[in-house]
């Protein structure tokens, strides 16, 4: 029951502060909201036993990521954002489509296996899962896509650094 | 996480809300003590007495200080963005607290309904979760100046932002190679992993490789970290007014105040039990006697502020003394209960190295002058950085090494 109520409490903030986010006019208030949004998620990795990846969730995210964007929006001291009119065409086919997007997603899950083992799992089949073990995957079974992915990411690091130098 | 099969869950809930209400009683009189120890040390170092009036010693100035900070009318600037200016402070103090909670202040042993009683949230990766709370701690800094919207705090918030990223890599880095040691995350595992006697503590220990290194880069990047002398920019007086919290009075002002000296408090937890061996004594367990040094530590104090009442002080300081007098001993005679000993002794011996972390803290910020900004961030990144990954790299060779 516990689990339940959690649930849909951090659910609901999750929401609730996406919303906040694209409705926010000042860029520091959405960047607010968004790391509620991290926060929110952390703790539902915490409630389906994920305690590593929770934390590093708030580390990587709401930690390090936000506050580089806090930092660059204070640095600029970028002002209150300008509302532009809605394009007519969005305004009515947006929520037509969103709402078919939902409905089909909701459809699919409920179909699939993950929709299954949702709408049957029981709180008692929590377990809390093993640091030791994650990093068992990540650096012996599935070793070559996770450098693959640092070498790719540092690539990305050196072209910011060219793109940026190029000016000069 | 028992918490979700039911039974257990009354107990839990309830020595946890007793456990917070005691640990937040002596968190809020430590921190208030620790503004008071700090000036009257300061003051010696600079050849002055420091408070000395409200009580023997200065002894109620933090109360007078408290009393001062609840009354002060609280000014809002009119331009400033009123929820993120309210919210600030509060984010500061609260991640600062809420840190605290995952610090074992002594053995894991000792149980009241089936809870650890030293420890608030007894988590199996605590030092990540820790980390995580402390790297949404710049929020406080860099959001106060942002909201104040007035120039020297954005200036302040700014460079904090940027100085506390910086040194957050190298602090995080220093304390892998006491994970290598110690292949856990948790504290009380990382205690454990130490015990035997002073020999055996990760700074000296000769079972893999000393984190002498490690520990001098994590204290380095520590101070940095909670913004005090020589890196104390954000608040840089001859430059930015007050910093971050110039637009804060009253009692933002000293929630401000209080995140800054629980931070402190946990980044000395920290150094302890990863580097010092937590709550373990430094002598072997065939010892006795030390069973009777918190008691001997009590009465000393006892005989001081005795002797102090009797030769030197007048008036109402010798009555407010004496009750300190009083206290002392009455502590230290239950102290000499052999009962009494497995629940003091933990506890004594985390805070007396805690304490000597304070005391480093202090005469760092008596000491030493402030770093050029240009400076601080060089230092942080072309010295303390090599220098954490070099002690890494070292200390895991070691225990490849070792392993054969």
């Amino acid at each position: 029951m516990i689990p339940f109520i959690l649930f849909f409490l951090l659910a609901f903030v999750a929401v609730g502060a996406a919303v906040a986010l694209i409705v926010a006019r000042e860029p520091i208030h959405s960047a607010l909201s968004l790391i509620l949004v991290m926060i929110s998620l952390a703790v539902l990795y915490l409630l389906l036993g994920a305690e590593f990846i929770s934390a590093v969730q708030i580390i990587v995210y709401a930690g390090a990521i936000m506050v580089l964007f806090v930092f660059v929006i204070m640095l600029l001291n970028a002002g209150v954002e300008e509302r532009t009119d809605f394009s007519k065409l969005a305004k009515w086919v947006g929520p037509i489509l969103a709402f078919f997007m939902i409905v089909e997603l909701g459809v699919w899950l409920s179909r699939s296996a993950i929709g299954r083992v949702v709408a049957t799992g029981s709180p008692e089949s929590y377990t809390p899962a093993s640091t030791v073990g994650l990093s068992r995957m990540i650096f012996q079974q599935y070793l070559l896509p996770f450098e693959a992915t640092s070498i790719l990411i540092l690539i990305a690091i050196i072209g910011a650094l060219v793109l940026a130098k190029k000016g000069e | 996480m028992e918490f979700f099969n039911g039974k257990p869950a009354l107990a839990l809930l309830v020595v946890s809300l007793v456990k917070i209400a005691v640990l937040l009683f002596v968190l809020m009189t430590a921190l208030a003590y620790l503004t008071w120890f700090e000036r009257k040390v300061v003051a010696h170092i600079q050849s002055r007495w420091g408070p000395y009036y409200v009580g023997a010693h200065g002894l109620l100035q933090p109360l007078a200080d408290g009393v001062k900070f609840l009354f002060k009318e609280d000014v809002t600037p009119p331009t400033a963005d009123k929820f993120v200016y309210i919210l600030a402070p509060f984010m500061a103090l609260a991640l600062a607290l809420t840190a605290i909670a995952l610090i074992p202040f002594g053995p894991p042993t000792l149980t009241l309904l089936g809870q650890p009683i030293f420890v608030v949230a007894n988590v199996s990766i605590s030092l990540v979760f820790l980390f995580a709370i402390t790297s949404i701690g710049v929020y406080g800094v860099a959001l106060a100046g942002w909201s104040s919207n007035s120039k020297y705090p954005l200036l302040g918030g700014v460079r904090s932002s940027a100085q506390m990223i910086s040194y957050e890599v190298s602090m995080t880095l220093s304390v892998v190679g006491v994970l290598l040691l110690a292949r856990s995350f948790g504290f009380n595992e990382i205690i454990a992993n130490q015990a035997g006697s002073i020999i055996n503590w990760h700074v000296f220990t000769l079972n893999g490789f000393p984190q002498i290194i490690g520990f001098l880069c994590y204290m380095t990047a520590a101070v940095a970290e909670t913004n005090r002398v020589p890196f104390d920019l954000p608040e840089a007086e001859t430059e930015l007014v007050a910093g971050f919290h110039t637009e804060y009075s009253a009692f933002k002002f000293a929630m401000f105040f209080m995140a800054e000296y629980a931070n402190m408090i946990t980044v000395s937890c920290l150094a302890t039990i990863l580097f010092f061996g937590g709550w373990l004594s430094p002598f072997p367990d065939s010892w006795t006697w030390q069973n009777y040094l918190p008691a001997a530590g009590l009465l000393l104090i006892a005989a001081y502020c005795a002797y102090d009442v009797v030769v030197y002080m007048k008036g109402i300081a010798r009555l407010q003394l004496s009750v300190v007098t009083l206290l002392a001993a009455v502590g230290g005679i239950v102290c000499l209960i052999p009962a009494v000993h497995p629940y003091i002794i933990g506890v004594f011996w985390f805070v007396a190295k805690l304490f000597v972390f304070m005391f480093f803290y202090v005469i760092v910020r008596g000491t030493l002058p402030r770093f050029r900004y240009d400076q601080l961030m060089s230092f942080g990144w072309k010295f303390l950085l090599p220098v954490s990954l070099a002690n890494l790299v070292v200390t895991a060779f070691f225990i490849i090494l070792r392993r054969g």
